[in-house]
């Protein structure tokens, strides 16, 4: 089989092979994942090397039987916004269609790091959303009694509960803890391991990783997509899958058509190390900022994006002032602790706030793009419909809510109002 | 953070303007006649450009009137600002209007 002869076989990550490279003084660690030179042609072509787009390469090898698939990305992998959020886990949203592709998500994150043998760190410490407002009081139970029937956990707290889990919490301040909604099953994962993961695991399957090959192009016959223009030449594809984020709509420009998204700026911020102090993840809509801690100390916080198109990869400073400020309000202990980085990433906002997973005008070629704010805590379940998806040519059921067309039929997934401003 | 010229105002801090999106976008005479495909197009599409962009901004804590901008989404820098109802200027990448 001409398959298996690409195949890559890669050692076992163990305790042992551990002790054995610690003995060498980690001189000899073997190449994770290889840099071909790319085929002439593939019968898939995935357009980003993000978490997204890698994962959507390891199921179509691992579960479609797929092998003979190239993952072309402009930069290096996982340099785009997987490795620029804020590595947040959940699945609490209001809608059926959201809450089953993220809680698809849930569940293969819960193994991720058996089934890759890569350790990607997946931390499900519980991710308590706040109240603050008698609205707010409702939205969460509106929200976690929506997440009990579609058989997402969800558990309310009082203030005191909330205080319980962070006792430093001033539950009494400007805007007053009412009460929480506490996701067990979330928590938070490390974003480079899911992408190096994913590629390692894709590569020993026979998948091409190709870096620095930026897509200038699409070549389109009658409709049909033959394959991508690239920095690299050209590259025959059967069938294309262009996961990117930041950049859909100049994308699909190339393409010919046009998406519903519109790309931001969304910045986060990590502190100085500190030994433990938060254990969860603590996530807060009103005064918009969540925040948790990385095992490496440093707090990981986020607030909301800057309201207009850019493409900089810089947020504007007030944001920074409107992350700070009720950070300080709700936990005043963190007020003399100085932030050390800060950054922005681009998110491509739909109006709904739900992704565009969906066949396009051009025949064969696929998108998944669009996570706006959200999409690392759906980097498993998102690249595995989408495999399932351009394996079959039809949508996976799972996916198939998310098409372009809801834009037609006014079906949409309006979790802007509904979910979480905050993702 | 940047600084905003209103055409009314002056030069002001952006903290004070909200912004309004994509410019120039008609609202279909007759809606009623449009397809889905039309009306979808009209209230969910957008431009998103890498490059230039004519935008609307409001003075929300100013005078509070709504003008135009064009700016350079990948430098941010503002290329231009006009009132309303008034001709965007020519800058070269720009493609205005729908």
């Amino acid at each position: 089989m001409a398959a298996k002869s690409q195949v890559n076989p890669k050692s076992k990550f163990s305790i042992f092979s551990l002790v054995r490279n610690a003995l060498s003084y980690h001189q000899n660690w073997e190449q994770q994942w290889r840099s071909p030179d790319p085929k002439s042609n593939y019968d898939v072509i995935i357009v980003g090397g993000g978490a997204h787009g890698l994962a959507t390469a390891y199921y179509l090898a691992k579960e479609c039987g797929i092998t003979n698939v190239a993952v072309l990305e402009k930069s290096w992998i996982g340099g785009g916004n997987t490795g620029r959020n804020t590595t947040i886990v959940r699945s609490n949203y209001l809608w059926d269609e959201s809450a089953a592709i993220y809680n698809h998500s849930v569940n293969l994150w819960e193994n991720l790091s058996q089934e890759l043998n890569y350790n990607v760190m997946f931390s499900p410490r519980g991710l308590l959303h706040l109240a603050h407002t008698v609205h707010d009081m409702q939205e969460i139970q509106r929200r976690g009694n929506s997440n009990y029937l579609n058989g997402v956990d969800a558990e309310f707290l009082t203030p005191a509960q909330c205080k319980q889990m962070v006792p430093f919490m001033n539950i009494n301040c400007r805007y007053p803890v009412m009460g929480g909604v506490l996701q067990r099953r979330g928590g938070t994962a490390r974003h480079d391991a899911v992408a190096w993961g994913y590629a390692r695991a894709a590569d020993a399957l026979g998948v091409d990783i190709i870096q620095n090959c930026e897509v200038t192009g699409f070549r389109i016959e009658n409709g049909v997509i033959k394959g991508c223009e690239t920095t690299r030449g050209y590259i025959g594809g059967k069938k294309v899958g262009v996961v990117v984020a930041g950049h859909s709509n100049v994308v699909a420009g190339m393409a010919g058509f046009r998406l519903p998204i519109e790309s931001t700026p969304l910045q986060a911020f990590v502190s100085e190390p500190m030994k433990p102090v938060i254990d969860c993840v603590v996530m807060s809509n009103t005064v918009h900022a969540y925040v948790s801690q990385s095992d490496k100390g440093e707090l990981v916080i986020g607030g909301s994006g800057d309201p207009f198109v850019s493409y900089s990869q810089r947020g504007c400073f007030d944001q920074v002032e409107h992350v700070v400020g009720p950070i300080v309000e709700l936990y005043p202990i963190f007020s003399r602790c100085r932030m050390m980085r800060q950054w922005g990433g681009i998110t491509d906002v739909t109006l709904d706030r739900s992704p565009v997973i969906s066949k396009t005008p051009v025949e064969n070629m696929f998108f998944n793009v669009g996570w706006g704010t959200g999409g690392f805590k759906a980097t498993p379940g998102s690249g595995h419909v989408f495999a399932h998806s351009i394996a079959k040519g039809e949508m996976h059921p799972i996916a198939a809510p998310f098409s372009i067309d809801r834009h037609y039929t006014g079906a949409l997934i309006d979790e802007a109002a509904a979910a979480a401003v905050a993702h | 953070m940047f600084l905003i010229k209103c055409p009314y105002c002056g030069e002001r801090d952006m903290t004070e303007f909200g912004h309004g999106g994509e410019g120039h976008i008609v609202r279909p005479a007759d809606p009623s006649a449009l397809s889905d495909e039309e009306w979808g197009d009209y209230v969910f599409f957008r431009k998103s450009p890498k490059g230039v962009h004519y935008e609307r901004w409001v003075h929300t804590h100013g005078c509070r009137r709504w003008f135009n901008a064009v700016r350079d989404t990948v430098t941010d820098q503002f290329l231009g600002f006009y009132k309303s109802g008034e001709q965007p200027p020519e800058i070269d990448g720009g493609e205005q209007g729908q």
